[in-house]
């Protein structure tokens, strides 16, 4: 039997890192997309979820709103100091609102690797696979 | 890549005949060995960028290109004020990222004598890596000021003097920033960032003159083997990344209202002359001064933990280079000068001798290239040549390149044993992150001197000196 395809995962991209979301529902993936994010920076497991904020982002088309809900994890991530352990997400028409849960940065505990930029145009797709899976991928720049 | 997409013109000079919608050729500066490993991602890329209207001369590429959003990284691209695009892919979204370097009026033997402490104390002054913060933080006015200012607005403050200023392109601050164009989120990103080194492949360095390569040149720029010198690699943080971000969006659609056609969703771009073109030069010249003003502040940090060392220190500036601009410049096309945008991505300005504004004293040499390599090889510095003027309109090589992905290099290399095989080699290593250091091992990069001696040969650069590191704090 072939094993199941991980819920988030990091690709390799040329000389770049790429991010990866599956889940039963568009916004599960996109959900897990941002947990991808978080484990380019450091372990997921090693966050706690302590602290709370709400994320509001909308695109026309569902690649440019992975696009956005990216880059406000980004930006979120980068002016408060944190990073983000699980996302409570809801896509509707276009409309993306979250809860993402986290804790500030612990350089001690979560040995921080490297900050993420920005998500980028290249291999933002936004799919459904045959067997009904979404996925949700991006290459970030860090 | 494949050699027969090609057609030789010299040694280290390949050319990608203009087809389809090309409106000038291709023109690759590289040795045999360099084109056959650059990706053909790199061709199509070059290929790509030679398509924007108004670009003159040929869409180029230095011998460390490598594939890149849009344009390719080490992708040098010039274009007509008229008729020309900008485009923020060109630029990179690290914009102004780059490396200054600094004498220290130390030698080999003073380093060895307080090594560690001097490490430690650099690690201590310098914040480096994923949520490091600054001790300045900036609003309203101030960061107008900072945006418009540059390094002299750091030097005001206290940070660094007023002789640093003439070692740094544009003389510590690029004319005609607005910050009227910067976002309140970019500005948001930057508050309190300025005066931090950053994570990735940023870093500072101490290193060893190990060998003079040209003694004229390494004489102009002060430079005698043996001496110890200070290089900073760093940029304009998350604020550049942010412009970026937002201009890539906006040329997206003033492009498609503009009727340009792109390949490439990452090539957005904007006329020079249109509403878009202006605001993205306005907010980019912001992130050229950010970049310029934090490694100022960098620099002064650096001077307090060399000085609180080794008193006997005196840190003065030899050059500041940055890597991913748009600037205008006077040319020499079509036979006639005249002002072109230059974009430089990941590729180093590399002005010959005789441009009036080096500084005095490295006027008759060039101008300094500062070439940054990895933590356990080596980095040069070079000259700017006429050869490279009339040939990639002053531009050379930018550094090594990955040569593999961050998440393959983690596989392959274990951070803590990468620190210990650099310090049995005389190299310490501080870094808060030891995966970020796996990440970043030397292995992880391509040979900067293939890359240095092909820019040599290609005339782009030539080589004055090598350093090799003593000391690497690593974000």
């Amino acid at each position: 039997m072939k094993a199941a395809a991980p819920s988030f995962e990091l690709f390799a991209h040329d000389a770049d890192i790429g991010v990866r979301g599956r889940g039963a529902t568009l916004a599960e993936a996109f959900a897990r997309a941002g947990l991808a994010l978080t484990a380019v920076v450091t372990e997921p497991a090693a966050v706690r979820e302590r602290l709370t904020v709400a994320i509001e982002c909308a695109a026309a088309e569902p690649e440019g709103l992975l696009f956005e809900w990216l880059n406000a994890l980004v930006f979120e991530m980068a002016t408060r100091d944190w990073l983000f352990a699980r996302f409570e997400v809801a896509i509707e028409g276009g409309r993306l609102r979250a809860r993402a849960f986290g804790e500030p940065v612990d350089v001690a505990r979560h040995h921080p690797a490297v900050e993420v930029k920005g998500a980028t145009y290249t291999g933002l797709r936004v799919a459904r696979e045959p067997d009904g899976t979404w996925l949700a991928e991006c290459v970030v720049d860090v | 890549m494949d050699l027969s997409l090609l057609k030789r013109r010299g040694e280290h000079e390949w050319v990608i005949e203009p087809r389809g919608k090309m409106r000038v050729p291709g023109v690759l500066f590289a040795s045999e060995a360099l084109v056959r490993a650059m990706d053909h991602k790199v061709y199509e890329q070059v290929t790509n960028v030679a398509t924007l209207p108004g670009i003159r001369t040929a869409s180029m590429a230095m011998p460390d290109a490598h594939w890149g959003y849009g344009f390719a990284v080490g992708g040098v691209a010039a274009f007509d004020p008229d008729e020309g695009v900008v485009s923020a892919g060109g630029v990179g979204f690290d914009i102004s990222c780059g490396v200054r370097c600094l004498h220290t009026g130390l030698v080999r033997s003073d380093i060895l004598a307080r090594q560690k402490e001097l490490a430690d104390a650099l690690f201590r002054a310098i914040p480096a890596g994923v949520g490091s913060r600054g001790r300045i933080r900036l609003g309203g006015d101030e960061m107008d000021r900072m945006l418009r200012g540059g390094a002299r607005w750091a030097v005001e403050k206290g940070y660094g003097e007023r002789g640093d200023l003439e070692r740094i392109e544009e003389r510590g601050a690029i004319g005609d920033a607005r910050p009227d164009c910067v976002s309140d989120r970019a500005r948001a990103r930057m508050r309190d960032e300025v005066g931090t080194l950053g994570s990735g492949n940023h870093y500072l360095e101490v290193q060893e003159v190990e060998e003079v390569l040209d003694p004229r040149a390494a004489s102009a720029f002060g430079l005698r083997a043996g001496d110890v010198v200070l290089s900073i690699h760093c940029g304009s943080r998350g604020f550049g990344h942010q412009i970026g971000t937002e201009a890539l969006k906006e040329m997206l659609e003033a492009g498609r209202r503009h009727g340009i056609d792109l390949p490439d969703r990452e090539l957005a771009c904007a006329p020079v002359r249109s509403k878009e073109g202006a605001r993205y030069l306005g907010a980019m010249r912001c992130a050229i001064n950010v970049a310029l003003a934090n490694r100022q502040v960098l620099t002064h940090l650096a001077r307090e933990a060399f000085a609180s060392v080794l008193p006997q220190s005196d840190l003065a500036l030899l050059y500041d280079v940055s890597h991913n601009t748009c600037k205008v410049e006077t040319h020499v096309v079509d036979g006639r000068p005249q002002p072109v945008y230059v974009h430089r991505k990941g590729a180093t300005r590399a002005w010959g001798p005789g441009h009036p504004d080096l500084p005095d004293a490295l006027r008759a040499v060039g101008q300094p290239v500062l070439i940054g390599g990895t933590m356990g090889t080596c980095s040069y510095v070079l000259a700017g040549t006429e050869s490279g003027m009339a040939r990639s309109f002053g531009s050379a090589c930018h550094g090594a390149g990955r040569a593999m992905s961050r998440h393959q290099a983690l596989k392959q290399w274990n951070g803590k044993r990468v620190v210990e095989e650099l310090e049995e080699r005389g190299i310490l290593v501080r870094s808060p992150s030891l995966r970020g250091v796996a990440e970043e091992a030397p292995g992880a990069y391509k040979d900067v001197t293939e890359v240095v001696d092909a820019t040599e040969r290609a005339g782009l650069a030539r080589r004055v000196a090598r350093l090799v590191p003593m000391v690497t704090v690593k974000g």
